[in-house]
């Protein structure tokens, strides 16, 4: 048996959504170095919808895979919507993850929901 | 594809195969049964026991069969353990990186009321013999130190060690699977009172190895039952295991010297490859390794999505990082020689075999340049370490 599912590591291979949003309105790092696994996610928010979403991630090929996911997951979707994302979409879009690596796929939930908090933030400041 | 995963296992040799499919089929009978076909097996496996006990210079009776290294590093251990307390003696020196058959033994005779010193292997992952000498108390009852490192693939002063050892008069083991078949091995020479070994380490099968113990040192049985390996390991024998064993370890010990120059060119080649990735390091020391064993860390990347895209681009090689041992920390080894947790993840072990080529090298260094640079391109800790954000350690 594999390691992954197949859809794990398409998006593993073939990650959606690399890369920086150099004006982007809402960015999240989650995780840390020394566990192994960093994910940044940067959100490009217009009239309440997330327009464009990147991601750069430090991890295993669960964690690129389940950032890979959660930003198809959310993009072009109202923020009310994207702050529903839950871990438990983020495996089951990627046909599973072996129980030791849940944790990327909440890590992925939690890199979302803090660039959107940072959204909402900056948006109250204005 | 290239195998670059040597110390995990290697493949069967075509002797070892052949021997262990020739005893399947006629070798059937029990070495404990009286008649022929019995007697028979019974001379295939003192045969094994005397090839073996040749390439280490040991004495045929000192050479115990078992299911492999972890067993024999268990038994041994354990047995040095239980002598040492019959007179008092309860305190065991070991070193940090050990593999986990021997730590996972001393952590459980540790909650038996025995004291572990475990010594440091410093930054070239290397134990310094004057530092076993200084942690020898009068109820130290064994100290024992791998031959070689699984990962690191640092060899240690093992002769030395058991000078110390004889010269104070405690036993002295050693976890010798990477090291035997690879590096000259001599018990006499080099003053060892246990040995482990295990089979799949040099093209044997998978589910034997040996233990060596030298004459007159009393083994604790893990296994009851049978009269076998004079009344020490209980179960019949798995004489096509045991056979093809000895017949594995007699071809890699008699073309060791010419593999050992052949692999320590196509090492060298590779460090010296791998060295060119800016922020990277050689994990222990340089020359006093394995002729067939490269480790690195490469900053800013993980090292389970590089071994992926490596096994992508056809070449299978392991890493020390979290993801892989399934568990929150990296390597105990890497953690040992110094290494901290954030480059620790990042770390690509390549273990040669024999028959690897100088193209096959280019290739590898070729694929992880490669991947590593692919990685990094979309790790945030490498986008902070490029702004200055934050510092390189390597």
């Amino acid at each position: 048996m594999a390691l992954y599912s197949e859809k794990v590591m398409d998006h593993f291979r073939n990650p959606r959504n690399v890369g920086v949003i150099e004006d982007a309105n809402g960015i999240g790092e989650v995780g840390n170095a020394k566990c192994g696994d960093i994910m940044k996610m940067y959100l490009k928010i217009e009239d309440d919808i997330i327009q464009d979403v990147k991601f750069e991630t430090f991890g295993c090929g669960s964690a690129i895979a389940s950032s890979s996911m959660a930003t198809e997951l959310i993009k072009g979707k109202p923020v009310a919507e994207a702050m529903k994302l839950t871990n438990k979409a983020v495996a089951e879009a990627l046909d599973g993850l072996p129980d030791y690596k849940m944790h990327c796929s909440v890590l992925a939930e939690e890199a979302i929901q803090s660039a959107l908090e940072d959204y909402e933030s900056r948006k109250k400041a204005d | 594809m290239i195998y670059a995963d040597n110390a995990a296992t290697t493949k069967m040799s075509e002797t070892a195969i052949k021997t262990m499919i020739k005893h399947l089929n006629e070798t059937y009978g029990n070495p404990s049964s009286l008649y022929s076909i019995g007697q028979n097996a019974k001379e295939v496996l003192e045969q094994a026991r005397e090839d073996v006990a040749a390439v280490i210079n040991a004495d045929p009776r000192e050479i115990y069969f078992t299911s492999g290294g972890s067993e024999a590093d268990n038994q041994a251990i354990r047995s040095a353990a239980y002598l040492g307390r019959q007179k008092g003696k309860t305190h065991i020196i070991s070193t940090a990186f050990e593999h986990h058959a021997v730590l996972h033994t001393l952590n459980a005779l540790e909650k038996e009321g025995f004291e572990i010193t475990l010594l440091d292997v410093h930054e070239n992952g290397i134990v310094r013999p004057e530092e076993v000498e200084a942690a020898i108390r009068d109820n130290t009852c064994l100290v024992t130190v791998m031959y070689a490192n699984n990962e690191i693939g640092t060899i240690q002063p093992i002769r030395e060690i058991g000078e110390i050892c004889r010269k104070k008069g405690v036993l002295f083991h050693t976890d010798a699977v990477q090291a035997v078949a690879h590096i000259p091995v001599d018990v006499k020479a080099d003053n060892i009172d246990m040995l482990s070994s295990s089979a799949h380490k040099y093209h044997g099968p998978k589910g034997v190895g040996f233990l060596y113990v030298k004459k007159g040192i009393r083994l604790t049985n893990l296994i009851e039952g049978g009269a076998q390996e004079r009344g020490k390991r209980a179960g019949t024998e798995n004489i096509p295991g045991i056979a093809a064993m000895a017949a594995a370890l007699k071809e890699s010990a008699a073309n060791m010297d010419k593999n050992a120059a052949h692999l320590k060119a196509r090492r060298d080649q590779l460090i010296a490859g791998l060295k060119e990735i800016p922020h990277s390091a050689l994990n222990g020391d340089a020359e006093k390794r394995l002729p067939g064993n490269v480790n690195f860390c490469f900053e800013g990347i993980e090292g389970e999505s590089l071994l992926l895209l490596l096994d992508d681009k056809g070449v299978q090689a392991s890493s020390g990082s979290a993801c892989t041992s399934g568990s929150l920390d990296p390597s105990h080894v890497l953690l040992a020689i110094g290494r901290v947790h954030d480059v620790a993840h990042g770390s690509l072990r390549l273990s040669l075999g024999e028959d690897i080529t100088e193209e096959e090298v280019d290739y590898i260094i070729h694929a992880v340049k490669e991947v590593v640079t692919y990685l990094r391109g979309f790790s945030p800790i490498w986008r902070d370490l490029m702004a200055g954000k934050k510092e390189f350690i390597l």
